[in-house]
């Protein structure tokens, strides 16, 4: 990859950790906040998810429709609900719930050298490379 | 920007959404952070030569590296910025951050995507596989939320 498209990918990792932060998502209280609809409910996450959503979906309609066709972008991939899929996504929102970090707070918090990120991301790393030596690492 | 707002979380989900839609177009791929962050951990894979130089080579690996590289230094410029930016109220104790963390490690991987992959990129483009890993997640992580708040707290 050329010099220039890497400095691009350094700024849109830039852009995603300044969204995270100024959201407030890096914040367990304001996640864990989100999760727990019984409680003091605070809305923040659901206005990054649509605010996220909302701004990738269309774009990459707008891509599509008009980028060149030399321009390759994934698609929605027809791959399928299984149990690998089912009970991945039960780990992870037991995971979720349990310490308020997804993978992305949890390496943006690594910015701000907090000890629940210096001991959730290598913990992260670990459980990771589990799944990938005994279930593969492309599913 | 240092009153946190509701205007907060709608900046910063255009910001996540336009920095991801920035990373697909630069690298093909959706840049969900588990899939990029796992795939950056694997040294060595049974794929055949093609799939792997592409992934898992020093190509693969370089881009992913410097996307993250540039998440955590965006992160830490925006708490040194912004006070709205630099909350942090720790909610667990440590060795519960430890558990979690093994535990959202694994399950991303074996479930193909995280809150990024699935819920902001594959929800985006209307993947069904993602608005169901999307909806699991959330529930999970409810119960999970419901249960530790109130049994154990």
């Amino acid at each position: 990859m050329k010099a220039g498209k890497l400095f691009l990918l350094l700024v849109a990792g830039g852009l995603f950790g300044c969204g995270l932060a100024i959201s407030g998502m890096t914040d367990p209280a304001r996640v864990i906040g989100f999760l727990d609809l019984l409680g003091a409910w605070d809305p923040a996450l659901l206005f990054v998810m649509a605010g996220a959503v909302a701004v990738y979906g269309l774009g990459m309609l707008v891509l599509r429709r008009f980028a060149s066709r030399n321009l390759k972008l994934p698609t929605a991939s027809s791959s399928p609900i299984d149990r690998r899929l089912v009970i991945g996504a039960a780990i992870f929102g037991l995971g979720w719930g349990l310490g308020g970090f997804c993978p992305g707070p949890a390496l943006a918090n690594l910015g701000g050298l907090r000890a629940e990120a210096l001991l959730f991301v290598p913990a992260m790393a670990i459980g990771m490379l589990l799944a990938q030596r005994f279930f593969g690492a492309d599913s | 920007m240092d009153h946190y707002t509701l205007l907060n979380p709608l900046i910063g989900g255009i910001l996540i959404g336009l920095a991801s839609l920035l990373a697909t177009v630069l690298s093909g791929k959706i840049p969900g952070i588990s899939g990029v962050f796992g795939r950056l951990l694997v040294l060595a894979t049974p794929d055949p030569p093609s799939v792997a130089a592409a992934t898992y080579g020093v190509a693969g690996k370089t881009w992913r590296a410097v996307f993250l590289l540039g998440l955590i230094g965006g992160a830490a410029l925006s708490f040194a910025l912004w006070q709205s930016a630099a909350i942090f109220r720790p909610m667990r104790p440590l060795v519960v951050m430890a558990i979690a963390g093994l535990l959202v490690g694994f399950g991303t991987r074996l479930g193909g995507g995280c809150t990024s992959g699935h819920g902001v990129c594959g929800v985006g483009i209307g993947a069904k596989d993602s608005m169901a890993a999307t909806l699991i997640f959330m529930a999970t992580a409810m119960v999970t939320v419901f249960i530790y708040n109130r049994a154990i707290l």
